[in-house]
């Protein structure tokens, strides 16, 4: 993994970023290590990945805000094939949406369902930040 | 296949709903020859996946970023392993599901599979070898995966009036449902399949219940999505599904809803990581009363072929069909 300082491609040249400009306050966000999510304006509810239309009462009325990067772990798996292995895991965020994503720097111990976490962002080798979750201290 | 056999064709349905497709485009045919669309539908696929050397299950799909959900879930180098893994803990967590209970699906299967010789893997196996075959995906072991296989399959839907000239025994689709399971706007449930909607819809277009199926074909990507099918079409009630397993249930000839006789995608072949082809194939060859003799269900009317397209917990295609012998 590179280093923020040494990286190579500028986060927003990354592929990820610049397909979707209607999503660039997200990566933006995530280089500042702050984590945004959407949710809208008609009915209230936060939803995951980021949508302009609201996929619970279809308006367009979605807005970003900040998440508090809190949650808990609705489920993981560690692929043991992978060198080195890693742990994929659905992460509940405490305003409600699962987002799909990584459990980092935990021992294998802490990762069950229900264990709480917090989020830490790691950048990608395509060049942006991305959230990745890790036990409460 | 068009071009290879200079078909003239007048009528293209190219729709792709990944491995379930060939269990839909059967009722897409079917839709079609009695709108008068065609009068013979020839549905096709093969692919050479380990011949290529596909690792499919453990290596990070190349996903376009354009695609809405990837710049946000593509980061976390997902693969299909884990998504089941996941599934498989959620189970557990919810239901008390054992990983003995998994194995008994590879059990079966591989009793299945002794008695087809085109199987890649005859040998039966015991629970207690699943569970030592090394985990791949926590708590998924390497057992608990298909197969990766090269192969093909081939259905041909017709009118009754066509393929009473045949001379085969006839089958009909009785029942035909397919939906896409969503993730609900980050509102993950990865313990529910798209089954419990297009097996509501097969079952009520038929008039069949789930007790009237006497044999299934149920897509076994994973030990574990054969268990969540079972609970979503109805054939035992949710978090069930373990026990219903371990009981002997999928087992010809002992259980109470024999299964994937040729071995399925756990022991015979899973060509082009896809295998909706097969299900169908081995539901009418038990229809049709030419299934190996070990595995034949007696006086076998009517059956199911159900299973998913793309992977549970990234958004996935269902489809199911209910067939009778006519």
């Amino acid at each position: 993994m590179t280093t923020d300082t040494h990286h190579p491609v500028p986060w927003a040249d990354d592929p990820n970023v610049a397909a979707q400009p209607e999503n660039r306050p997200f990566w933006q966000a995530a280089e500042e290590g702050r984590l945004l999510g959407k949710a809208c304006k008609a009915c209230g509810h936060f939803h995951w990945t980021p949508r302009v239309v609201c996929p619970f009462c279809r308006s367009t009325d979605t807005h970003w805000l900040p998440l508090s990067g809190r949650g808990e772990v609705y489920a993981c798996s560690t692929l043991r094939r992978a060198s080195p292995p890693y742990t994929v895991a659905y992460v509940q965020l405490a305003e409600g949406p699962t987002m799909l994503t990584n459990l980092v720097d935990m021992a294998e111990a802490d990762m069950h369902i229900g264990a709480p976490v917090q989020v830490v962002f790691r950048r990608t080798d395509e060049g942006r930040m991305a959230p990745k979750f890790t036990g409460v201290r | 296949m068009a071009d290879y056999l200079n078909l003239r064709l007048r009528w293209v349905d190219g729709t792709d709903l990944g491995g379930c497709s060939y269990i839909a485009l059967v009722a897409h045919a079917a839709a079609a020859i009695a709108a008068g669309k065609c009068s013979v539908a020839l549905i096709t696929m093969a692919g050479r996946p380990r011949s290529t050397g596909q690792s499919v299950g453990v290596k990070p799909r190349a996903l376009p970023p354009d695609r809405p959900e990837v710049p946000f879930d593509s980061a976390s180098s997902w693969t299909i392993a884990p998504m089941y893994g996941m599934a498989a803990q959620r189970h557990m967590h919810q239901y008390g599901t054992t990983s003995a209970q998994l194995a008994a699906v590879k059990v079966a299967a591989s009793t299945h599979a002794q008695h087809n010789p085109h199987a890649m893997l005859r040998k039966p196996v015991t629970v207690d070898e699943v569970l030592a075959s090394g985990v791949i995906a926590d708590p998924l072991h390497k057992m608990d995966c298909c197969v990766i296989s090269d192969g093909g399959g081939a259905l041909v839907v017709t009118s009754k009036s066509v393929a009473l000239r045949s001379g085969r025994p006839l089958v009909k689709v009785l029942g035909s449902g397919e939906t896409i399971q969503t993730n609900a706007g980050g509102r993950v449930d990865l313990t529910a399949t798209g089954a419990r909607e297009s097996g509501r819809l097969a079952f009520a277009q038929a008039g069949l219940s789930p007790r009237d199926i006497q044999y299934a074909s149920i897509y076994d990507n994973f030990t574990i999505m054969v268990i969540l099918q079972l609970e979503d079409l109805g054939f035992c009630k949710p978090g069930q599904g373990g026990a219903f397993v371990a009981e002997g249930n999928l087992v010809a000839g002992q259980g109470a809803l024999p299964w994937n006789t040729d071995g399925g995608g756990q022991c015979n072949n899973h060509p082009q990581n896809r295998g909706g082809v097969t299900k169908v194939i081995e539901a009418v060859r038990q229809l049709r009363g030419e299934a190996h003799p070990a595995v034949q269900v007696p006086g076998c009317r009517f059956a199911l072929a159900s299973g998913p397209g793309f992977v549970l917990g990234a958004g996935h295609v269902h489809a199911s069909l209910i067939l009778g012998r006519e």
